[in-house]
């Protein structure tokens, strides 16, 4: 079998906060179904990580590749890198769905108009279909009857799985989710890692960065853990979380569990 | 006459005129803004009883001044007292025309309309005020006189002292108005300086740049008042 | 009571309300295109850009307004490049002066209007419109100006109405708004509380309708502040 374009690709990552190295060249590579949880404590810099993928933040180093198109970078006079092409850069990230922590849902809109805002007005398609789309993504995540509410009349469960619905409504190749379930009530994060799980077993390429070792170890098919902005320990969820592996990753989830 | 010696100290310089009128500014601006603290604190205390009548009082007192223009104001209070004052002179046998001190006037009318914002100031500082600290001085045997003068006063100006620096800059401009009365603040001696030496520009020009090293400074002292009396605060952004 | 009398000075008073609310209008107007300008400036990454929008604020926010208006009405008419401009016949008219004054300071307050509304956009809504690929002037359309819009509308009528009450101040270069006609009224009849009080109900009823009508604006654009009905 022809060796497939990965869904995404960074090759040796580096990013720096003024003095501080944040992330020190780290590489990862997504085939399309992948499910990937990136773990680490804080300040290792895996927020950062998957920031730098969707240009949120600008990586100095590093190349990013999309579905085989790389994300072309170049230096600035005073020595910074910027993306080259922002045209590029619209159009990659509406082919990536990021889900951040606080929602960020728009306050102005009611729960549907979030959902066909980009791809009406970014991705150019015609309205009627993405309200179609909108509202069945709606139900495929439990909230069909809230999509005439506004976001500050959900919970934040609801939120959330109104702003996952909305990163589904652009079609994206690869989702991105950036601690999805830190700033919900326990009680309600059941309730959107089961929204995860069901795109997982779909099929649907995802990075998950999150504290929430259950659904690393039992959904993802590939975890990776950062230490102080380097991959640490990367592979399995069974051979990482048997132990076998890092001694420091060992410790990382006995303090997580503790 | 060179733009020099028009300002200038020496004779037929308008310098020392322009700067007395400065501190007639500052002078009326501060004497309307005590006025206005005054009935800033009264309207204030009404609209925070629980004496609904008050309550209504202080909020029509309010909505007053927040609707009528500034200039009108002064008008109706310069000629207003006088015409009272002089009905009340006729009334005792005195014939003529009594007119009120423009300075008085002015001062009362700053004050008046200052007093309307000031209360709304001293309004949400004294709503600011934790309730415990409140329930503290009572469960201590403070009696109210004490308390207010110790616990609430105190923490009512420091919550207030964004909101009265602002204030502040605001008698400084609507002072500009008294002119109208003839008071020689600021803005009616550039006036008089730019009919007598027909340089309208230079004059006014002049005026606008005291008036705005009053503010400036006025801004850099009220930060550092603000910046002393919140040291034991918590705040929520920083000035 | 003298009801003819008081009918009389109310209309004549009346009549004038179509000039102070022309005047108002047209300064209100250009102070938030010049304020949008201000606000750009300010908010842009240029050091010198921002500094001119910090000076533009502080003078226009840090001095009367009355002097500000002399110097356009009086001082401008008597340099000699300014009556020789093109800008003259502009310029030695009242109300062109009077709009052009007014416009200009209260581009200032509006300025800082705009810029704090700007500021309270949630970053994370912005990022999140960001990470659609939304950019540029679509972005500012769809997300920014709604949003700030919404944040903005509270101070904005208080603008509005700070508007209305600085008009009265055009009575001073000869314009015959409700204040000069009032005064009028008061010198010709030597009627002292009458012309002003009623000339300050109107103002007073101007203003309460200019901040009823914003707050109809502001509950029409914001159901999503509205307690759920449900």
């Amino acid at each position: 079998m022809p060796a497939e374009t990965p869904a995404l690709e960074v090759k040796d990552m580096r990013k720096r906060f003024g003095s501080l190295e944040v992330l020190k060249g780290i590489s990862l590579t997504a085939n399309d179904g992948d499910v990937i949880s990136i773990l680490g404590s804080s300040g290792s810099g895996k927020s950062t990580f998957l920031r730098c993928i969707n240009l949120l933040e600008t990586p100095d180093e590093g190349v990013v590749t999309v579905a085989g198109e790389v994300i072309r970078m170049r230096r600035r006079s005073d020595g910074r890198a910027e993306p080259a092409d922002r045209r590029q850069i619209d159009r990659i990230r509406s082919e990536l769905g990021m889900v951040f922590q606080s929602f960020n849902l728009w306050s102005h809109l009611t729960v549907l108009e979030n959902l066909i805002e980009a791809p009406v007005h970014v991705q150019k398609r015609p309205r009627a279909e993405c309200v179609e789309e909108a509202k069945a993504l709606l139900a495929k995540v439990g909230i069909a009857d809230k999509w005439n509410a506004y976001p500050a009349h959900l919970s934040g469960g609801q939120q959330q799985r109104a702003a996952i619905a909305r990163a589904l409504a652009m079609r994206p190749k690869v989702m991105l989710f950036d601690e999805p379930t830190s700033s919900l009530d326990p009680e309600l994060v059941g309730e959107v890692l089961r929204v995860m799980r069901a795109l997982a077993e779909e099929g649907r390429t995802m990075l998950v960065v999150t504290h929430e070792m259950g659904f690393a170890r039992d959904v993802s098919t590939r975890v990776m853990f950062l230490h102080q902005g380097r991959v640490e320990a990367e592979g399995e969820p069974e051979a990482l979380f048997s132990g076998a592996t890092s001694e420091r990753f060992r410790q990382f989830i006995s303090k997580e569990r503790g | 006459m060179g733009l020099f010696q028009i300002f200038g100290f020496g004779p037929g310089g308008w310098g020392l005129a322009m700067l007395e009128g400065a501190a007639m500014t500052l002078l009326v601006s501060a004497c309307g803004l005590l006025i206005g603290a005054a009935i800033g604190a009264l309207v204030a205390w009404a609209r925070l009883s629980r004496h609904r009548p008050s309550g209504a009082l202080g909020e029509a007192y309010a909505a007053l001044f927040r609707g009528l223009p500034e200039l009108l104001v002064v008008y109706f209070v310069y000629f207003g007292t006088s015409t009272l004052l002089t009905d009340l002179a006729n009334l005792v046998g005195y014939q003529g025309f009594v007119g009120v001190p423009s300075f008085l006037a002015g001062a009362l009318a700053v004050g008046v309309i200052s007093g309307a914002y000031q209360a709304e100031v001293y309004r949400a500082g004294y709503l600011a005020i934790a309730r415990g600290e409140l329930e503290a001085a009572v469960s201590v045997g403070m009696d109210r006189l004490l308390m207010f003068r110790r616990i609430v006063a105190p923490q009512v100006l420091r919550f207030a002292l964004p909101g009265l620096g602002n204030l502040w800059q605001v008698a400084l401009k609507d002072s500009s108005l008294i002119s109208v009365t003839g008071l020689a603040e600021l803005m009616r001696v550039s006036q008089i300086g730019a009919g007598s030496t027909h340089q309208p520009f230079a004059f006014y020009l002049g005026g606008m740049a005291l008036y705005l090293v009053m503010t400036l400074v006025s801004t850099r002292l009220f930060d550092a008042a603000e910046a002393r009396a919140t040291r034991g605060l918590r705040r929520v952004a920083a000035g | 009571m003298d009801w003819g009398f008081i009918g009389a000075t109310f209309l004549r008073l009346i009549a004038a309300v179509p000039l102070t609310l022309e005047v108002w209008l047209s300064s209100v107007i250009l102070g938030a295109v010049v304020a949008a300008g201000v606000t750009w400036m300010r908010v842009s990454d240029s050091r010198p850009l921002k500094a001119v929008a910090r000076a533009y604020v502080a003078v226009f926010r840090g001095t009367p307004l009355l002097i500000q208006l002399f110097i356009v009405y009086y001082g401008l008419a008597s340099l000699p490049a300014v009556r020789h401009s093109l800008f003259w016949p502009f310029l030695r008219d009242a109300f062109d002066c009077a709009v052009l004054s007014l416009g200009l300071c209260t581009a200032g307050y509006q300025a800082e209007i705009f810029r704090g509304a700007l500021i309270a956009v949630p970053h994370g809504q912005v990022e999140a419109a960001r990470a659609c690929g939304m950019s540029g002037l679509l972005l500012f359309r769809r997300i920014i100006f709604p949003i700030a819009l919404r944040h903005g509308l509270p101070a904005y009528s208080t603008e509005m109405i700070s508007m209305v009450k600085a008009t009265a101040l055009v009575s001073l270069i000869t314009l015959w708004d409700v204040m000069s006609v009032a005064l009028k009224i008061r010198n010709d009849t030597l009627v002292t509380y009458l012309p002003l009080v009623l000339a300050g109900a109107i103002y007073f009823v101007v203003n309460y309708a200019i901040g009823a009508a914003f707050l109809a604006l502001e509950r029409r654009l914001s159901p999503h502040l509205r307690a759920r009905t449900s």
